[in-house]
């Protein structure tokens, strides 16, 4: 784990209307690490990550990536979001096109790298994620934790500097959970640094250097995962974990 | 004379007829596909203003008989030389464009806000997002409805007639009036129209077929 500041987020600001969801939220999250995003419903975690990659504009603050500070106005923002992968909860495969073909669409649209060379890529990705035997069939045969270890593939295929994953498990079945979150849990000990918003608190134990809990769009504590899930110094921290645990 | 031979002997002028007809939709369709795509583009752009252009061109369209639509175009477009053909399938083209951007509205939004995220979230521009992803969808979903439509225009191409172009609907009252007998050239008509649309209905369907084979 090297001290480089993959992201770093200051006094990040943004209102839907009049519904102030972000308030002030600092962050920073360096290298390889792999950083927890807990917090009620609407508190604001999946709002962060679509900030983080420009999927939403921020209404204020900074948001730097990889050492540089993105603006709306002297950054393309297409470059940008190809710089950061993200996973969704309902995993949003392109359902007319097949595992190979969502895993080397954005490779040779996007990066514009040839097809044989996408195809190769994809196809180690695919064994990586225990899908090799897939790659032709369409998303609809596959099941809820095949499509979300696809979708994973397909956003490492850009070779993203981050990966933010908006609850990635949390449209499955229990007994697939556990897929997915191996494949996760692969990834982050290959050192990608990932931002993961998720309620599975023994991966966050297990993979995560620290914790965030979030309550209505603010950052209330931070720590080591262990010691935030089972001594919360904060009371609205603690009633959060009993009502999730 | 019975309705059999009556068949028999018109057959050569009703296949010609029947040929124009056939020009006549494929051509209009084939244009108001791309004026329904413009105007479709224009009511998702999220711009006042275009949205509002779209929404005057649909109801315009929706708001005249379409025969009028056709005599304004006849009369407007022959007046600058343009040959009759093409200002009827201008006319035709004008009006189920309204009709199909529509179509082709309905079914781009019907498609999962997620689906433009996922594709946006790995770097696609607007631009790419739409045609790689979007819209391969929502031509899917459009396809039902753009069939029936199809058919719509097709029938409605016998307004035609009534500037004098010899397709099939125009053949028949031609027949009918010249030999008194209207009832027997209708029925073979609408034999005519059936076979076109039924040969229309299952182009369509086996397109259906061949996109639907990933779902
Ligand atoms: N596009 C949007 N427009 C308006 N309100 C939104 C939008 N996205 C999220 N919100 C609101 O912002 C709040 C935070 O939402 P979200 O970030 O999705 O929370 P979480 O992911 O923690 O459940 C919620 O009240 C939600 O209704
Ligand atoms: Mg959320």
């Amino acid at each position: 784990m090297s001290d480089f500041i993959m992201i770093k987020v200051e006094k990040l600001n943004k209102s839907f209307g009049n519904l102030h969801v972000l308030k002030d939220i600092d962050m920073t999250v360096k290298d390889s690490e792999v950083v927890c995003l807990i917090g009620a419903s609407g508190s604001g975690k999946s709002t962060l990550l679509r900030c983080l990659n420009y999927l939403e504009f921020k209404d204020s603050g900074l948001v730097i990536i990889g050492g540089e500070q993105i603006e709306k106005e002297t950054h393309d923002l297409n470059k940008v979001r190809a710089r950061v992968g993200m996973v969704f909860q309902h995993f949003n495969l392109f359902p007319h096109k097949t595992v190979i073909e969502n895993v080397i669409e954005a490779p040779i649209y996007v990066k514009k790298i040839s097809k044989e060379k996408a195809i190769i890529e994809a196809k180690a990705l695919l064994k990586k994620v225990g899908l090799s035997d897939k790659e032709n069939v369409y998303p609809s045969k596959l099941s809820g934790g095949q499509k979300q270890r696809v979708a994973i593939a397909r956003a490492l295929a850009m070779k993203p500097e981050i990966m933010l994953f908006d609850e990635p498990t949390s449209a499955l079945d229990p007994e697939l959970v556990g897929e997915v979150l191996a494949t996760m849990k692969e990834l982050a000990e290959e050192g990608m640094t990932m931002i993961v918003v998720t309620h599975e608190m023994g991966f966050a134990r297990e993979v995560a250097d620290w914790a965030v809990y979030m309550h209505e769009g603010r950052i209330v504590e931070v720590g080591h995962p262990k010691e935030l899930f089972s001594n919360p110094k904060e009371k609205r921290t603690k009633n959060f974990l009993d009502s999730v645990l | 004379m019975d309705l059999f031979t009556k068949f028999i002997d018109t057959y050569p002028v009703f296949l010609k007829g029947m040929l124009l007809t056939f020009q006549l939709s494929i051509v209009s369709i084939f244009i108001a596909i791309f004026i329904g795509l413009f105007f479709a583009f224009l009511k998702i752009s999220k711009v006042k203003a275009l949205e509002r252009i779209a929404d005057i061109y649909i109801f315009l369209v929706r708001g005249t008989p379409l025969v009028v639509q056709i005599f304004i175009f006849y009369f407007g477009l022959t007046s600058i030389n343009m040959p009759d053909f093409w200002a009827v399938v201008l006319g035709l083209a004008f009006h189920n464009g309204a009709y199909i951007a529509e179509i082709f509205r309905g079914a781009i939004q019907s498609i999962d806000n997620g689906q433009l995220e996922a594709g946006r979230s790995l770097g696609m521009t607007m631009g790419l997002a739409m045609s790689r992803i979007i819209l391969p969808q929502a031509i899917r979903r459009a396809l039902p409805p753009l069939g029936n439509q199809f058919i719509i225009a097709l029938k409605d191409s016998s307004l035609a007639s009534f500037i004098g172009m010899y397709e099939l609907f125009n053949v028949a009252t031609t027949y009918g009036s010249v030999e008194f007998d209207y009832m027997s050239y209708l029925l073979i008509v609408a034999v005519y129209y059936l076979v076109l649309v039924f040969f229309f209905s299952i182009i369509v369907r086996m397109i259906e077929k061949r996109m639907a084979s990933s779902d």
